[in-house]
């Protein structure tokens, strides 16, 4: 009970962490399900996000900045896949995947160039970034609120999956490529909704993630991404579940190495994490176990 | 075989010619010239990612943990050629360090290497079993592992902790980079065209095939990922020469991604594609495309979008247009030769053969 007294505040933080990385770790385990791509992008298309938001409240009110917010990131999502993945479908993966390299680097340039440089400060979003005491632990309201948005999200995704016609669509894709496109499924559309859906939770994680750390700078996202990659990873690339539980381990297990005073190294657990899954359980926890013909 | 001599011998005379105008060179220019920035960097730059491609292009194992050997290489080669008299200054928060000797700095080098591909080896074990983007995202995380680790105060006495390592024995001629790499890429190339070279593609183009033939799969990806690892290693000690001044923290992923661009512009699978890559690649960044960041007046007209950062907007988008439409690259997996430069003066672009096969098939019509 001590442990936990003394660490609340980094449980807590982790557990805020943990539901914005799920909703990015989201975005990659869908497309990799889909397309077996490392979308490297998507680290930056979370930044992009929270650059575009910082631009648009400077002329905007929020009600109108968020969603067109969103709105410039879903186009953003289908513009890189249209033009930089599209082209490469039929091409060997790794060519694909240093075309997913390569929207990063100009992401990053072009974030650069727009922000000089600098260190840009996120808007505050009312109600969320207010400050509440839970247990003796001081907190902003979006630690309480991400772990609730995550999991309504996360079971919309589910149900949308599950139950409507699209989400039977992306199933059939992510099993078998071709043998879907035989049955009558326009597999360009199933992805294009496939990365729009990705960079929707995407931004909807950058809101959040950046009320928490405000200062946003174009390598801002590469980090993150990485991390989530591997909350995809851990939980079994393919599966939404696995990946949500992935980040919050993650963004727990993060939070409290920190919180033991060992900084340095909270980054590098999450890819000693990686390595040590990959070796001993490369499927992840919930992954389908895929057999290679020859 | 009298052909492969003669092309021997001309191979040598355009080295010894290319040493000696760079040899003129550094007496005629001045030394700040950018010439030479471009030159010793390309030069590093050219033997890292032909030690890349000797691992994503000759053996397709498609590794990006390149910054974490060079890291490796810079350090070891730092910390045993600090003189012991700046020691105290350098290691000042930890009380001049562990190390109170130095080696000498070829020494050093071949130790850079080999402590880069020590390490590679020790990963090598878990990590080459896992496939292409597997063994992408493992190979990064070792990176990242390896950053954080030198940057720990507890090794502070070893590896100055975050704080930067600086004063060891840099190299003040142009020669010096092109002559290192130079041996480093030669030896490349002569594996590659080596039975084990031929090992590699044969693993590359077909593993299940490569098994079939009798080729140790793991035997041959290990020692295909530690040779790549050794010139990384001398490469990231070539490159802490260059900068004066090293510190984990630069070592990012980034830089393993501006690498992998070079090998792709270059041409994957093609050593001199690599080469010529990273001296335009270099060239660009640094040099060429400088103008694009200086804001411009044509007149009392502002040329819109120059400032600063513009530049590497461009360079990101032709980087893309590379990716995209041209994917082959510079030099596809060809390499230079003589037969090939005497061709293409011939016959620039395919231009005369295909006016040719143009006129020829009037011909059949008529």
């Amino acid at each position: 009970m001590d442990f936990i007294n003394q660490n609340l505040p980094y449980i807590l933080a982790g557990i805020s962490v943990g539901g914005q990385y799920a909703l990015i770790a989201i975005g990659y385990t869908m497309v990799y399900g889909i397309l077996r791509l490392i979308n490297f992008a998507h680290g930056d298309l979370f930044m992009a996000a929270g650059l575009i938001m910082i631009y648009l409240t400077a002329s905007l009110p929020l009600y109108i900045a968020i969603p067109l917010d969103l709105i410039i990131i879903a186009v953003l999502g289908f513009l890189i896949e249209r033009v930089a993945y599209k082209p490469l479908r039929n091409a060997p993966r790794m060519s694909i995947m240093i075309s997913a390299i390569g929207v990063s680097y100009l992401l990053q340039n072009v974030a650069l160039y727009v922000t000089g440089g600098l260190a840009k400060t996120y808007p505050t979003i009312p109600w969320i970034s207010n400050s509440v005491t839970i247990f003796g632990a001081t907190t902003k309201v979006v630690t309480l609120v991400t772990p609730v948005l995550t999991l309504i999200l996360v079971v919309a995704l589910v149900l949308l999956i599950n139950n409507t016609k699209i989400g039977m669509a992306m199933r059939a894709v992510s099993r078998d490529f071709e043998t879907s496109q035989l049955m009558g499924i326009k597999i360009n559309t199933v992805i294009s909704v496939t990365f729009i859906i990705g960079s929707l939770l995407a931004a909807v994680g950058s809101m959040l993630y950046f009320t928490n750390y405000t200062a946003v700078t174009p390598i801002s996202g590469s980090m993150p991404g990485l991390k989530c990659f591997v909350a995809a990873v851990f939980g079994g690339i393919g599966s939404i579940p696995g990946a949500v539980i992935g980040a919050f381990l993650i963004g727990i297990c993060e939070n409290i190495i920190k919180g033991l005073g060992w900084t340095t190294f909270s980054d590098a657990f999450t890819f000693a994490l990686l390595i040590v899954i990959l070796i001993a359980k490369p499927t992840g926890l919930f992954g389908e176990k895929s057999t290679d013909k020859v | 075989m009298i052909k492969n001599k003669k092309n021997t011998i001309l191979g040598f005379c355009a080295l010894a010619a290319l040493f000696l105008v760079l040899f003129v060179l550094e007496k005629l220019l001045p030394t700040g010239s950018m010439l030479f920035v471009v030159l010793k960097k390309g030069a590093i730059y050219a033997l890292v990612a032909a030690s890349m491609n000797l691992l994503n292009g000759f053996t397709g194992l498609f590794s990006l943990g390149q910054a974490g050997f060079m890291l490796i290489g810079a350090y070891c080669y730092a910390i045993f050629t600090i003189p012991v008299q700046h020691r105290d200054a350098v290691y000042q928060y930890f009380d001049g360090g562990l190390i109170q000797f130095t080696v000498p700095v070829v020494v050093a080098l071949i130790m850079a290497g080999l402590a880069a591909a020590i390490f590679a080896a020790l990963i090598g074990l878990p990590v080459l079993r896992l496939k292409s983007d597997y063994l992408a995202i493992a190979t990064l995380g070792f990176a990242e592992i390896i950053r954080a680790i030198f940057q720990w105060d507890a090794l502070g006495p070893l590896t100055n902790a975050s704080n930067v390592l600086r004063r060891y024995p840099l190299f003040s001629s142009t020669l010096f980079p092109f002559i290192v790499a130079g041996i480093c890429i030669a030896i490349i190339v002569l594996l590659i065209n080596s039975s084990y070279g031929r090992a590699f593609k044969a693993i590359r183009d077909d593993e299940v095939a490569a098994e079939a033939m009798g080729i140790n799969l793991f035997k041959h990806k290990q020692m295909a990922f530690v040779i790549s690892s050794f010139f990384a290693g001398v490469g990231g000690a070539l490159l802490a020469m260059y900068q004066t001044t090293i510190q984990a923290n630069a070592f990012k992923s980034a830089m393993t991604y501006e690498i992998l661009l070079i090998v792709v512009i270059g041409g994957i699978g093609s050593i001199s594609g690599s080469c010529i890559a990273s001296f335009l690649f270099i060239a660009c960044s640094e040099w060429w495309l400088r103008f694009l960041d200086a804001e411009t007046y044509i007149g009392a007209f502002k040329v819109p979008l120059l400032r600063s950062g513009f530049r590497k907007v461009v360079f990101s988008i032709v980087i893309m247009a590379v990716v995209l439409f041209y994917s082959k690259g510079l030099m596809g997996d060809k390499e230079i030769s003589f037969q090939g430069i005497s061709g293409f003066i011939k016959d620039p672009f395919g231009l005369v053969s295909r006016r040719k096969k143009k006129t020829e098939g009037v011909h059949i019509d008529g």
